[in-house]
């Protein structure tokens, strides 16, 4: 998952948007990627029996997987892209007054939601005796 | 590597996220398959800026940057929800969450 990762942000790079390949390096790779490793070390619970990891729906879900990788593949190939080959690089000053501009508002927007976000985690992830120490 | 390159690397990473969603028991995987979907989307969102021939726009980057923190904000709850619910029930497997069937 971190290769993905990585390998994902060397592609933003690629593709001229280097803010992007550092985003996804600092959130996915630093944040992300330690967040799932750290829910992982708290779930293990280390039983010996561990069932199959996959459900019995494999085949369905190789069959909707395969159909939508093939309804996106073939509509990549049938589109003309016409000239579509020039690599615009994303000027940074360019990005930041648009994001702090045209898109202030979805700006302020995401403030709010990773503030609601935070807060709903820390409740969620609380254990219930903590409430019995403080008071 | 051309755009259509970018976008069959997309859809790939996206079909492969929709089979680990569909096929894994385990709530923790399935939530890293979403994070591999969304950062599929996100990979075809940043291609489409980069190949932009309509009008040589700078914005797509913006899109990409916050569906990015949608996305931290998401598995941040993903993650706290999967954690009471295993600490409640005892198990990251999804099939056993089925109180509401009986």
């Amino acid at each position: 998952m971190m290769v993905c990762f990585g390998s994902l942000a060397g592609m933003y790079a690629l593709l001229g948007a280097p803010i992007v390949a550092a985003a996804q390096v600092l959130i996915y790779l630093g944040a992300i990627s330690v967040l799932i490793l750290f829910a992982i070390m708290l779930t293990q619970a280390g039983d010996a029996n561990l069932p199959s990891p996959f459900h019995r729906q494999v085949p369905l879900a190789i069959l909707a997987a395969l159909v939508v990788v093939g309804l996106i593949g073939w509509a990549v190939v049938q589109t003309d892209w016409g000239n579509a080959t020039v690599v615009l690089a994303v000027a940074l000053d360019d990005l930041a007054a648009a994001l702090f501009t045209d898109y202030a508002l979805p700006f302020e927007i995401l403030s709010m939601l990773l503030l609601a976000a935070i807060i709903g985690a820390i409740y969620l992830a609380r254990r219930p005796e903590d409430d019995e120490k403080v008071n | 590597m051309g755009l259509q390159g970018f976008l069959l690397v997309s859809a790939v990473l996206f079909g492969i996220g929709m089979f680990g969603f569909l096929a894994r028991r385990n709530a923790i995987l399935m939530l890293i398959s979403i994070e591999l979907m969304l950062n599929a989307v996100n990979l075809s969102l940043v291609a489409f800026n980069a190949y932009a021939y309509y009008t040589p726009d700078d914005n797509g980057a913006v899109f990409a940057l916050l569906v990015m923190a949608v996305a931290a904000a998401e598995a941040t709850v993903g993650l706290a929800l999967v954690i009471a619910i295993i600490r409640t029930r005892q198990t990251p497997e999804v099939d056993e969450y089925a109180d509401l069937k009986e």
